[in-house]
């Protein structure tokens, strides 16, 4: 059995966005992340999929620290992050990095490539000569020395990602999130950069929190996988089971709306779903299931209450009222 | 099937000059389009698919661009050159553009129906002048055709008001105003999430059948063209490399270039992500001799180095740029 790394307990994230009513007093809130729980185990590639919106970036967001967490805990080998307000250590920071998804903003323009991936080794005040560490960084991303000495303009989008990536390994983190790393990438591109974090993650046995809307690449990528829907997990799974067998009716819209390149993938895709309908505002959140406006099973009973979180099958989570637990089929 | 040639882009050099040299973008494009074909043109950033279609429309910006060889033929007519006044007629009643990006496409300060409305009034009504009467029962009718709900009211919102769905769906009523002969979408859907681009092309394939328009649809997307396009043509560094009715190109693709492409993409089945292409994209300042893939591709030979492949038929219908196909010569 594996151990969990990471464990997201009821997160939320609520934003205030402005004010309405009379006095202005009544605060207008976006609830971005609403509920969610997962756990990452270690060494694994844990998926997390959803359109704009939804609040994947969030969630990652919180974990690495950029926000507090409205309500609900992350906890990082079983300690928390958040204990008692306080800022997170250096040594705690180490363990956690982060891609981000446009290498083009990410990167400091005025920086050398050098710079760029020195900046962790100094702050975390690692031993020995930073110089030769930096060369054994970009070796590990498959980048030449002299990369060092150029600036990221000069660097193609893969290149950036890659030093980027090299950026994030610095500091020997045992977690890393990949904020839709490849989505700012050609398809020849993405391939070179997914074979390259699936060799890093082996060698240096890391845990990926992977996010993409690319249900695709998820495939491909992750061992198990979530959904979400405007701010709220909707489904879970291994993915293999995932993408055999998705319960959940906005999975199934998702899965069918996917454009393919064969046959074969013709035939995984659900028949009777097809896409209608837009994502409502976060701000203006649907009553009780989110997603019953757009949903061709609606039913009386999914306007007015929130379905909770059954497990449908062993390790197969839906959030919907078509589903019991333990039952298998609708 | 009668095969009226619509749209016959020979031959087509883009050139742009900049400080420290000239661009060598497009080298000798050829695309044709039928009348009532729907056709794909797949190809990575930069690779020149905007670049051919500006041309077609004449928007290039010239300084610094130039156009130093090539016709484009448009019913018969060379694009390239028409008097001004020709050209207004065929932008307006003939071909119009769906851009990627539906925000900028539309200008924030007009209403949708100021804009959609001056859409309406210069396309497809010849030479008469349409009340305004007239101008905003079209609009409405535009509207619902593209499935947009409660249209008079959105005649008076401003584009911010409304989701990018509905802008897209917006920017494609614009474009089908009137009777147009040759629609070409430009990334339609890649700016929107998954299950609104399949919306938008579901609703441009119908629309398209409908109305029995021609349609060019570009895209990155090697799945997206599958969905929509009767054949497709494969673009690479300012070259086409391979072209084929879409189901042999899926299931039989060619040049290695296709090959690759194909391979990199990730597959719903699983099954992992092949290598990718190595290499990448060539500088245009300075563009490999000969072929200008070999030097990312795994099956490069001495004469790819030195000699341009042309278009070599495999088929009626499927020509491929690489010399490994050169042995079955088409006469043209």
């Amino acid at each position: 059995m594996t151990t969990d790394l990471v464990t997201v307990t009821h997160l939320k994230k609520h934003f205030i966005v402005g004010h309405s009513g009379i006095l202005k007093r009544q605060p207008i809130t976006v609830k971005a992340v609403d509920g969610v729980s997962f756990v990452v185990r270690e060494g694994e590639t844990f998926g997390l999929v959803g359109e704009s919106g939804s609040g994947k970036s969030t969630v990652a967001y919180t974990i690495v620290g950029m926000y507090q967490p409205t309500e609900g805990d992350i906890a990082f080998q079983g300690q928390s992050l958040f204990q008692g307000g306080r800022k997170r250590s250096a040594a705690g920071k180490k363990e956690i990095q982060i891609v981000f998804q446009d290498p083009g903003s990410s990167l400091n323009p005025r920086r050398t490539v050098k710079q760029i991936v020195e900046l962790p080794l100094r702050i975390h005040r690692s031993d020995g000569d930073l110089s030769s560490r930096v060369i054994e960084l970009l070796e590990m991303v498959e980048l030449t020395p002299d990369y060092m000495h150029k600036y990221p303009q000069m660097l193609g989008g893969g290149e950036k990602q890659m030093v980027a990536i090299a950026r994030a390994l610095a500091t020997n983190p045992s977690f890393i999130i990949l904020d839709e790393p490849t989505s700012a990438l050609d398809v020849s591109i993405q391939a070179k950069i997914i074979n390259l974090l699936i060799r890093l993650q082996e060698e240096f046995h890391l845990s990926y929190l992977f996010i993409t809307h690319d249900l695709s690449l998820m495939r491909n990528v992750a061992s198990r996988v979530a959904i979400m829907y405007l701010g709220k997990i909707c489904e879970l799974a291994e993915a293999a089971e995932f993408f055999r067998n998705p319960y959940h009716p906005y999975t199934q819209m998702l899965l069918s709306s996917i454009p393919v390149v064969s046959a074969e993938e013709e035939e995984l895709k659900p028949k009777k779903i097809t896409s209608r309908g837009e994502i409502p505002s976060p701000v203006d959140v649907p009553s009780g299931c989110s997603f019953h406006p757009r949903c061709p099973e609606s039913m009386d009973v999914c306007s007015r209450v929130d379905p909770v979180m059954v497990e449908v099958e062993k390790g197969h989570m839906v959030r919907c009222h078509l589903f019991r637990n333990g039952q298998g089929d609708s | 099937m009668a095969r009226d040639l619509l749209l016959d882009i020979k031959d087509l050099y883009v050139h742009f000059h900049v400080f420290g040299g000239t661009l060598k973008v497009l080298d000798g494009v050829n695309f044709a389009v039928y009348s009532g074909e729907k056709v794909g043109l797949v190809g990575e950033t930069g690779c020149g698919k905007t670049t051919t279609m500006k041309a077609v429309l004449r928007v290039l910006p010239m300084p610094p661009a130039r156009i130093p060889g090539g016709e484009i033929y448009f019913k018969g007519r060379d694009i390239l050159k028409m008097s001004e006044g020709e050209l207004g007629r065929v932008r307006g009643e003939g071909i119009s553009m769906v851009f990627q990006d539906p925000t900028a496409a539309l200008n924030p300060v007009f209403t949708i129906g100021q804009q959609l409305g001056a859409a309406v009034k210069y396309s497809g009504a010849g030479d008469k002048r349409l009340s305004g009467k007239e101008i905003h029962r079209r609009a409405v009718a535009a509207l619902k055709e593209v499935a947009l709900p409660d249209a008079e009211r959105l005649l008076k919102n401003y584009p911010f008001q409304l989701s990018g769905g509905m802008r897209q769906r917006v920017c494609i009523a614009m474009a089908l105003a009137g009777s147009r002969e040759l629609i070409i979408a430009d990334e339609p859907g890649t700016s929107l999430d998954v299950s609104i681009q399949d919306q938008i092309l579901r609703l441009l394939r119908n629309l398209v059948e409908e109305m029995n328009t021609s349609i060019i649809l570009i895209t990155h997307t090697l799945g997206v063209v599958r969905e929509l396009a009767d054949r497709v043509y494969v673009m690479y560094a300012g070259n086409m490399v391979e072209v084929a009715p879409t189901e042999e190109l899926f299931s039989e693709p060619l040049h290695p270039y296709t090959v690759g492409l194909m391979k990199a993409v990730p597959k719903l089945t699983g099954g992992g992500i092949a290598k990718g292409i190595p290499g990448r994209i060539p500088d245009y300042l300075n563009p490999p001799s000969g072929c200008r893939f070999h030097p990312r591709c795994d099956r490069a030979m001495e004469i790819c180095r030195q000699e341009e492949p042309r278009f070599y038929g495999v088929s009626d219908d499927h020509d491929v740029a690489c010399f490994l196909y050169r042995q079955e010569e088409k006469g043209s």
